[in-house]
Parts: structure tokens; sequence; C-alpha cells
């Protein structure tokens, strides 16, 4: 089992390395609506999908924050994504796949999939 | 809701949007008794005797985007729905507790599903919250505070990757381990 003392070897070697802390402010950042009609649509895994990718991906500027309900409930899980200098896209009825291919092409190379935008769904 | 870590999730926003700086869910599970027993306590700003008296009530929520309020009542059949019972305690100004039995025998208990990703989820979209995680089931218990996580890192972030990862296995290595794992 992980223990305590292999937290404060991770905290030594971030210590050590440059980068302390990651610019919140600058980067892109992932919105997750986590009200009651979103985790029952299923915004954990979707979240948790998001994660896997950041992590797995070692993306140091991306941020993944929630928010509560977006108010378009047929519409969850919805994820709104913001890029620095450019308009917020909100993305509907999320699964943990779509999550995948939102971090490949829109977060990675900047490209928004159409296709699972609210204007799309609209 | 599809289990209970998601109406756990669901309920910690209530303690989120109640301005709480610790939110502390508890499990435990009397296998023998076939018995769970699921708590949530926070330090957010809490209700009045009225508010509590009508949280049950679907059509109450101080929330404008919709007039109905979902969460607790949800909550409060998926324990009925085993024969248990929901319980509320909450102190204007201090907090709120919430608890609920379920009786696991029941054909209607729904299952715990994934509270390490519920807790995981918490942690890394609030980081300036404290959480606390104890979860008994016989004689095994689980313990994460990220209190004392956050002792151990001093000036290094919660966010921080390695440190997300670590939680995330620290959470499920524990789970398996009072599941009868390794
Ligand atoms: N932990 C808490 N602390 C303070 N107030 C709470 C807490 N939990 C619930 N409440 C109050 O009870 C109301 C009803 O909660 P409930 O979760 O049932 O619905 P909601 O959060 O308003 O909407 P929904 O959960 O459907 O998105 C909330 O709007 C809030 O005013
Ligand atoms: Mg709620």
């Amino acid at each position: 089992m992980k223990s305590l003392q292999e937290l404060e070897q991770i905290k030594q070697k971030t210590l050590d390395s440059v980068s302390l802390r990651k610019d919140r402010a600058g980067g892109i950042r992932i919105v997750v609506g986590m009200g009651t009609c979103g985790i029952a649509a299923g915004a954990r895994p979707v979240l948790m999908s998001f994660l896997e990718e950041v992590q797995k991906r070692n993306l140091r500027d991306v941020t993944i924050t929630q928010t509560g309900c977006i108010g378009v409930c047929r519409l969850e899980p919805m994820v709104e994504v913001t890029r620095p200098g450019e308009e917020k896209v909100t993305y509907v009825k999320m699964t943990a796949e779509k999550a995948k291919r939102v971090i490949s092409e829109h977060i990675v190379n900047g490209k928004i999939v159409n296709e699972y935008t609210i204007g799309a769904a609209e | 809701m599809e289990d209970i870590s998601l109406h756990l999730l669901d309920l910690a926003q209530n303690s989120i949007s109640a301005g709480a700086s610790l939110v502390e869910i508890f499990i435990v599970e009397d296998t023998h008794k076939g018995q769970m027993i699921v708590t949530l306590r926070d330090n957010g700003h809490g209700m009045d005797e009225s508010q509590v008296k009508r949280v049950t009530d679907p059509f109450f929520t101080t929330r404008n985007t919709r007039r109905v309020g979902l969460g607790i009542p949800l909550f409060q059949a998926s324990a009925e729905a085993t024969g248990g019972q929901m319980y509320i305690k909450s102190c204007k100004g201090r907090g709120t507790e919430i608890k609920a039995v379920f009786h696991t025998t029941h054909i209607d208990c729904l299952p715990l599903g994934r509270v390490d990703d519920t807790i995981l989820s918490l942690i890394l979209l609030n980081p300036e919250i404290n959480f606390v995680y104890s979860h008994k089931k016989q004689d095994k218990h689980f313990l994460l505070d990220t209190r004392q996580i956050r002792e151990v890192l001093g000036q290094v972030s919660i966010e921080n990757p390695s440190v997300i990862e670590w939680i995330r296995k620290y959470l499920s290595d524990g789970l398996e381990e009072i599941n009868g794992g390794v």
C-alpha cells in the first residue's frame, strides 16, 4: 500500500524541480458541470477521463475545475473548454470516450470538436 | 443516481455551495448485520429548523436555475427503498450532518460504487477545501485526511500531478485492502 513516506519523497522531488506551482491563470481551462443532473448523467467518469488524459500526456498548463448546474439538464454532462484568448466552447452529452477526443483534438491541437458542441445539439 | 458514491459526490456539492472548508465522509459497513451507514458532515453555513424540514420536500431549493431541489430527496429515496432511513442535523452558521442507513441485503439497495473516484474528484476540483474519508468494514479501517496530506506536502500544492496520482493510488490500494484484497 502507498504510504505517507512515499508522499514525502514526491514532495522532495517536486521541490527539487524547477516548476513548483503551475500557472493557473495562463493555461487552458476545463470546467465540468457537477450539479445533480450532471452527476446523475455521468459527469464523474467524464471528469476521470479528462484527468487520466491530462496526467498521461503530462499537460501542465491545463486546469480542471467544476461548476454547479449549468441549467440545461437534458444536455448533461456538460463541459466548458476555454483556451487562452479564445471564446469558451461548451460541449454537451459528454462521455469518457468523447473526453479523450476533446483532449487530443481541442486541448492538444486547438481544433474544436464541432459535433459535440452545444451548437450542434440544439 | 446509479450508486451511493454518486449520491455522496452530489451531497458534497451542497456542502461546497454552503461554503464549507471541511467536508467529512464516513462509511461504516457491517456485513453481518447487512447494514451500511453513510454520513456526510460539513462546517458550511448550515440550515435553520424550518429549512431542514423543507429540504426533504423536492420542491424546496434555494437555487435559482431550477425550482426543484433533487439531491437530498433522491438520497432519502435510495435509503428508504432498502427499508432504511435518512436523518439531517443542521445548525445555522455551524454546519450540517446528513446520515443514512441502508439495508444492504435488500434487493433495491444500490451498490456503493466508486467512492475512490468520488473522493478524488472532490479533492481535484476543490483544492482549497479539506476532505476526510473514513471507511470501516468489519475490523478494517481506511482513512484519508487531506489535512494530514497537506502537512506532509508543506509548500507543495495538493494539485500537483504527482500528488494527485499518489492520492488516486492511495485510495484504490486502501479500498482494495478493506474489501479483502491484498
Ligand atoms: N450541506 C448543506 N448545507 C447548507 N444547506 C444545505 C446543505 N444541503 C442542502 N442544503 C440546502 O437544501 C437545499 C436542497 O438541497 P438539494 O440537494 O436537495 O437540492 P439543490 O442542491 O438545491 O438542487 P440539486 O441538488 O437538485 O442540484 C439546498 O438548495 C440548500 O439550500
Ligand atoms: Mg444538491
